[in-house]
């Protein structure tokens, strides 16, 4: 994994931050008390399924939404709260799903639409290093309906960073493209936003997406933030059940707290501070699990499928449990292959069997 | 408005072939029908001008071509900033008593201008009520400054508060039909709700105000009896003149074709100054901009905007009317009114339904079979809205005239008169086709370039050939095109009065013609009666095209606001060659 | 379905409605094309079709479009018998070659010689005076007297009239010019102008309401709109004619007596149906028709001797100007030229 530079910046003040804000739309509750911040040069990404309030969370930082409880600052200023700035006012970029160019402007006109006090010359030399600089500089004098979509989101982005924002707002900026592209643009995306030293939050429901973009990662989901984190964090050491299953694949293993371990049926795993008795699940990894032939193991292969690189076997345990064991190459199994399963690697989670987050 | 059916249409021509011949067939017979008397029109261009009303129109034309700039352009503003300063208003922002506003400021759209004229002319004369008030209680004696409403600002005036609603009608589409991202984009770069309206709603509503003043411009151009109430010299007025004073049909329709050019001439300065923009929407499901809530004064404001252009259009007019019918109006329930009402009802009605049938015909053939003869077709049919009906009637009366004599000795066999042709019902519904049909036609080749031609392609691998596809696939998917194409026609055949006059049968009048005999013999007070009756006939297709606008929204959510909606909109009604 | 629906549904209602394309040349029936339209007329139709079985059917409209129709027709117009409001149109209907000559010992006889067409054209019906309405507060009666008196400066500012393309005016001035003479109606008019207290606007009644109202202190006028005021079911109308006053311009001795238009008919060159449209003309001449004329609109008979019950508001012996109708309707044309020229409009 790569060392993400925005860790180093901890000390500066945050550029983003929302304290307390909940928003609801009639009896939807689309943000439940949203405490977040992003600091200078980051980017953050707001993961979640679709209706978790992530876009809401977005709208309400551009000004496009009002929240009804809790405070916005942008760069140590408050915009919402107890004072309210108009999305015009707050100096951030914003870019959407769907490509919203204008379409009476040339792409030019369109990435100079917001440097609004500067001279002529001043906009149009911006705006066409900014074009230049998303590789869309051969495009300046055409309209957007002369674009492809990816063009289109290219020139989106321009135009939101050609007045340098204080903060970057991208909603699934790349779910309207092709998955070749999406793949392409989001390593572009992540170069970009780096080299302009943007600070940006970014919306999406891709994980891979996420992973690829993030420098830290904020998992929602029905309107609450369930982990803050860098990826890596995310991925291994998922702070719930939601996060653990909604962000790769995940196996949770029913257990009991016994002397500091807990004992499931694949064995005993640690656990820290949970009283003896307490009804647990493991989370495992499917790639975290192995499994070897043998005529009087406890498990049976059911099913298996075939990935490339890797094979998903599906493993009914002796409980009747089907767990999945990922496993590189291909082991040669035959479904009714009676076989052993264990857990390979010390980076398993122990959640509560209560957990209150919701089900993925 | 561009034509987007017509290029994705174009593939499917391919799946037709034994059946290919009878669509542009049909288009072919159906455009040359129903453009005969606009060609008759323009070609009286080619032949040599003389007789008594050269000199006339020598004389007087400069007059007459200022007055009817000035019109124009008066009232182009006029609803120019009514119009769309209404359409954003209802639209951008959301303030009790928002959805009553989007419906009254329809309203104007039932009332015929030259019944606004009369009210407006009696109310506010010298004699009238307003002005007697005004000196009873301020003492004042001849002389005192005071508007004269029958003049030129008059004219401006009460055009400007009838025909606002095309304005607002496609605006208010045209606005719907933007992505409002485009708005939220321009907001977080730094531009305010009015620097929005301005940069980006306003230039891109374009194409949907351009078509909305386009209709004003018809309308105004074919306006005869407002300005001949005001004692108006235009371009109708003096067209009347040339043909009834001076007997010259040759020299009306000459003047009629400088018209009509003029009009073809502004349409295209327009669409040449559009360059290569494009406006029409991008792929993908409409949202609907969340509206700015306003509160307090500024609500007020608000609804006081919106409430106020259709007071004077329709609701101070609408209760002098009421007033004089109650006080000295016809009786409404003798036998003579109500056969009024059901002619012209029954005209109307069918009106519509031929309308949209033929409609239907020219614009599925228009997809169908797409071919250079069909796409001219539905063009030349469009011409007929931008003519007065008093030039339709001259188009219809020359060479229908001529085939009644021709084919006379035939018709008696029949048992029917050369009058079948020059004056009767059919007549009547043939020159309300000519006039109205591009209403009709626009609507529905805009709900069908909404069906995309994949679900075409899918119902014809499953097995279903065109004309069950029609039924089964298009025929349920363009009720709401269809519904309000019919109403369109409907309103505007209720109130149609010049070629009505001109062309009627015997025995055989409408609430129109009865309108303008009462006011001609200056009696309003009777007039009042019947020209209300139109008001309330033509006030439920109004309401109607209302919610067909309303209800055709698609819910469809997006995001877990519920705020953001896809939409299915009314186009405007009118693409011009 | 929809579309199937619709089209049955048009289909039905052109089918219903198409039939109503007018009867043609059948002798039962008359075809009257109508510049007038009082539903008083309608008593005059029916008691005609009482008595010679003959059914009336109508078209009403403005006469010039009326005219209009019926050249466009040609030689296949269901026309019968053409009504106008005024001799203009029925001179210009005349002209066009639109009437067919009646040579009726009953119209001969009733209808005095200057109320029609010396050659047997065209009939006048009723006869409608053009006169001087006048504010009872600010205008002594005495000060009134002729058509050419209004062009005096002493009526500056003071003077309401219709406008100049209106027939009633035109015919008016027709008369003038067969009177005085070009230079003098061209004077005249300028006069008549530079008195104007308004624009020239509105109707009749228009400028009888804004004489009360105090707009102006005299109008032109024709005599009906008054009486149709002063019988008027409401107050406010009634009230307009007490302030108003009526005066029948040109009474001395020497002078020709008051202008009159008249309102008439003919028989259209393409009748098919002469004996009925004759027996109709003469039936507008009788006692009956007379009176329902008079009674209905306030117009006189143009028939001597009909009781009329408005005679009260014109002086016990009427001078009326004699001149033909026809030279007055010929002059109208001229009449607007001189008119415009001088700036009515």
């Amino acid at each position: 994994m790569v060392v993400r530079a925005a860790q180093t910046e901890r000390a500066s003040e945050p550029r983003v931050r929302l304290l307390g804000v909940s928003k609801h739309f009639g009896s939807v509750q689309a943000l439940r008390q949203l405490t977040l911040s992003v600091y200078p040069g980051e980017i953050l990404v707001l993961l979640g399924p679709s209706g978790c309030g992530k876009t809401t969370a977005l709208r309400i930082v551009a000004g496009l939404e009002q929240p009804d409880e809790g405070w916005v600052e942008l760069a140590g200023r408050v915009v919402a709260g107890p004072r309210w700035v108009p999305p015009e006012a707050r100096g951030v970029g914003m870019v959407f799903q769907e490509p919203s160019l204008f379409p009476h402007l040339t792409v030019l006109e369109n990435v100079a639409f917001g440097l609004r006090n500067a001279s002529r010359a001043e906009r149009l030399r911006r705006a066409s290093e900014v074009l230049e600089r998303v590789g869309a500089g051969d495009l300046a004098s055409r309209f957007p309906h002369e674009l492809s979509g990816g063009e289109q989101q290219r020139v989106a982005l321009a135009r939101a960073l050609a007045p340098r924002p204080s903060v970057v707002l991208l909603d699934e900026p790349l779910s309207s493209l092709d998955p070749e592209l999406r793949r392409r643009m989001r390593e572009e995306l992540r170069r970009l936003l780096k080299t302009e030293g943007s600070t940006a939050i970014l919306v999406t429901h891709d994980q891979e997406e996420a992973f690829a973009v993030a420098d830290r990662i904020g998992v929602l989901s029905r309107g609450r933030l369930w982990q803050v984190g860098p990826p890596e964090e995310i991925y291994h050491a998922p702070a719930c059940r939601f996060v653990a299953d909604f962000v790769g694949e995940a196996e949770f293993l029913p257990g009991q707290v016994q002397r500091h371990v807990a004992r499931t049926e694949l064995g005993e795993f640690p656990c820290n501070g949970l009283p003896d008795g307490t009804p647990v699940e493991v989370m495992v990894r499917p790639a975290d699990l192995s499994l070897k032939p043998s005529p009087d193991g406890p498990a049976v292969v059911v099913g298996r499928r075939f990935l490339g690189p890797d094979t998903v076997y599906e493993v009914r345990l002796a409980s009747g449990r089907v767990v999945r064991c990922r496993f590189t190459g291909d082991a040669g199994l035959r479904p009714g292959t009676r076989v052993q399963v264990w857990a390979t690697s010390p980076r398993t989670v122990v959640f509560p069997a209560e957990d209150p987050s919701p089900p993925a | 408005m561009t034509a987007p059916g017509a290029g994705r249409g174009a593939g499917s021509g391919v799946w037709f072939s034994a059946r290919q011949g009878l669509l542009p067939a049909c288009g072919a017979a159906l455009a040359v029908a129903l453009s005969l008397p606009v060609l008759t029109v323009a070609a009286t261009v080619l032949s040599p001008a003389h007789g008594e009303w050269v000199e006339f129109v020598r004389l007087v034309l400069p007059r007459y071509v200022q007055n009817t700039v000035w019109l124009l352009g008066g009232v182009g503003v006029g609803t120019l900033v009514v119009g769309v300063t209404a359409a954003w208003v209802v639209t951008a922002y959301r303030f009790p008593g928002r959805r009553l506003a989007q419906v009254v400021l329809l309203l104007p759209l039932a009332v015929p201008a030259y019944l606004v004229a009369y009210a407006y002319a009696d109310l506010l004369q010298y004699s009238g009520p307003v002005q007697s008030a005004l000196r009873a209680w301020l003492g004042l004696a001849r002389g005192y400054p005071f508007p004269e409403i029958r003049s030129l600002g008059g004219a401006v005036f009460v055009l400007t508060f009838v025909l606002y609603p095309y304005v607002y009608l496609l605006t208010r589409a045209a606005l719907l039909e933007q992505s409002p991202l485009t708005w939220e984009v321009s907001r977080t770069l730094g531009y305010g709700a009015w620097g929005t309206f301005l940069r980006v709603a306003l230039p891109v509503a374009r194409p949907g105000i351009a078509a909305g003043l386009g209709l004003v411009g018809m309308e105004v151009l074919a306006d005869f009896g407002t300005v001949k109430y005001f004692e108006l010299d235009t371009f109708a007025t003096g067209v009347y003149l040339v043909w009834f004073s001076y007997g010259s049909v040759a020299g009306a329709a000459r003047l009629a074709a400088w018209l009509v050019g003029f009009v073809l001439a502004v349409v295209a300065v327009e669409r040449l100054s559009r360059g290569r923009r494009r406006y029409h929407r991008p792929p993908g499901p409409l949202r609907e901009a969340r509206p700015m809530h306003l509160s307090g004064v500024q609500a007020a404001v608000a609804l006081v905007a919106c409430l106020l252009p259709p007071a004077v259009g329709f609701g101070i007019p609408g209760t002098y009317l009421a007033w004089m019918a109650w006080v000295g109006g016809d009786p409404l329930w003798s036998r003579a009114f109500l056969e009024l009402a059901g002619n012209t009802f029954a005209l109307a009605a069918a009106t519509a339904a031929v309308a949209v049938l033929l409609a239907a015909v020219l614009a599925y053939g228009v997809r169908l079979a797409p071919s250079p003869v069909m796409h001219l077709a539905a063009r030349v049919v469009s011409l007929g809205y931008a003519v007065p009906g008093v030039v339709v009637a001259v188009g219809i009366l020359v060479p229908f005239g001529w085939l009644a004599n021709l084919l006379d000795p035939y018709l008696r066999r029949l048992g029917l008169s050369g009058a079948a042709l020059t004056g009767s019902t059919f007549t009547l519904v043939y020159a309300y086709l000519v006039r109205f049909l591009a209403a009709a036609l626009s609507t529905v080749e805009a709900g069908l370039s909404r069906i995309g031609p994949t679900l075409e392609g899918a119902a014809r691998t499953l097995g279903h050939g065109p004309s069950s596809v029609l039924v089964r696939v298009h025929a349920p998917l363009m009720r709401g095109s269809v519904f309000t194409a019919a109403l369109l026609v409907f309103v505007d055949a209720l109130k149609e009065l010049p070629a009505t006059l001109v062309l009627r049968p015997l025995n055989f009048d409408t609430l129109a013609v009865r309108v303008y005999q009462l006011a001609s013999d200056e009696r309003l007070m009777q007039a009042s009666t019947a020209g209300l009756c139109i008001v309330a006939v033509g006030l439920l297709p109004v309401l109607l095209l209302d919610r067909a606008v309303h209800r055709s929204r698609v819910e469809a959510p997006v995001e877990i606001s519920g705020a953001h909606r896809a939409e299915v909109r009314l186009t405007p009604p009118v693409r011009f060659a | 379905m929809r579309s199937r629906l619709l089209s049955t549904l048009a289909v039905l209602v052109v089918f219903v409605v198409l039939p109503r394309s007018g009867a043609f040349g059948q002798a039962r029936e008359l075809n009257l094309y109508n510049g007038r339209h009082y539903d008083t007329d309608e008593a005059i139709y029916r008691e005609f079709t009482r008595r010679t079985g003959v059914r009336v059917n109508l078209i009403q409209g403005d006469a010039d479009q009326l005219i209009e129709r019926i050249r466009a027709e040609g030689a296949t117009s269901p026309a019968d018998v053409l009504i106008t409001v005024d001799a203009g149109r029925l001179y210009r209907a005349q002209q066009l070659g639109l009437c067919q000559r009646v040579d009726s010992p009953v119209l001969h006889t009733r209808i005095p010689a200057h109320l029609r067409d010396p050659q047997g054209h065209w009939f006048g019906f009723t006869k409608r005076y053009r006169v001087i309405a006048y504010a009872r507060a600010r205008v002594p009666r005495s000060m009134l007297s002729t058509y050419e008196d209004l062009s005096s400066s002493r009526w500056k500012g003071r003077l309401l009239v219709r406008s100049s393309s209106h027939v009633y005016n035109q015919s008016l001035v027709g008369a003038l010019l067969a009177w005085h003479g070009e230079s003098f109606v061209a004077r005249w008019a300028r006069g008549v102008v530079a008195n104007l207290g308004r624009p020239p606007q509105g109707g009749d009644l228009d400028q009888l309401r804004a004489v009360a109202a105090g707009e102006g202190d005299v109008a032109l006028v024709n005599h009906y709109y008054y009486l149709r005021l002063l019988n008027s079911p409401h107050p406010v109308d009634r009230a307009v004619a007490q302030q108003v006053g009526l005066f029948f311009p040109n009474q001395e001795p020497e002078e020709r007596g008051v202008h009159v238009n008249l309102s008439g008919a003919c028989v259209t060159s393409t009748s098919r149906n002469r004996q009925a449209a004759v027996a109709f003309l003469e039936f507008l001449s009788s006692d009956f028709a007379q009176e329902v004329f008079a009674r209905g609109n306030f117009e006189f008979p143009a028939v001597r001797g009909i009781a009329n019950p408005m005679a009260a508001v014109a002086p016990a012996t009427l001078r009326e100007d004699t001149l033909n109708a026809a030279v007055y309707a010929a002059n109208g044309g001229k009449a607007l030229q001189l008119m415009v020229a001088a700036g009515w409009r």
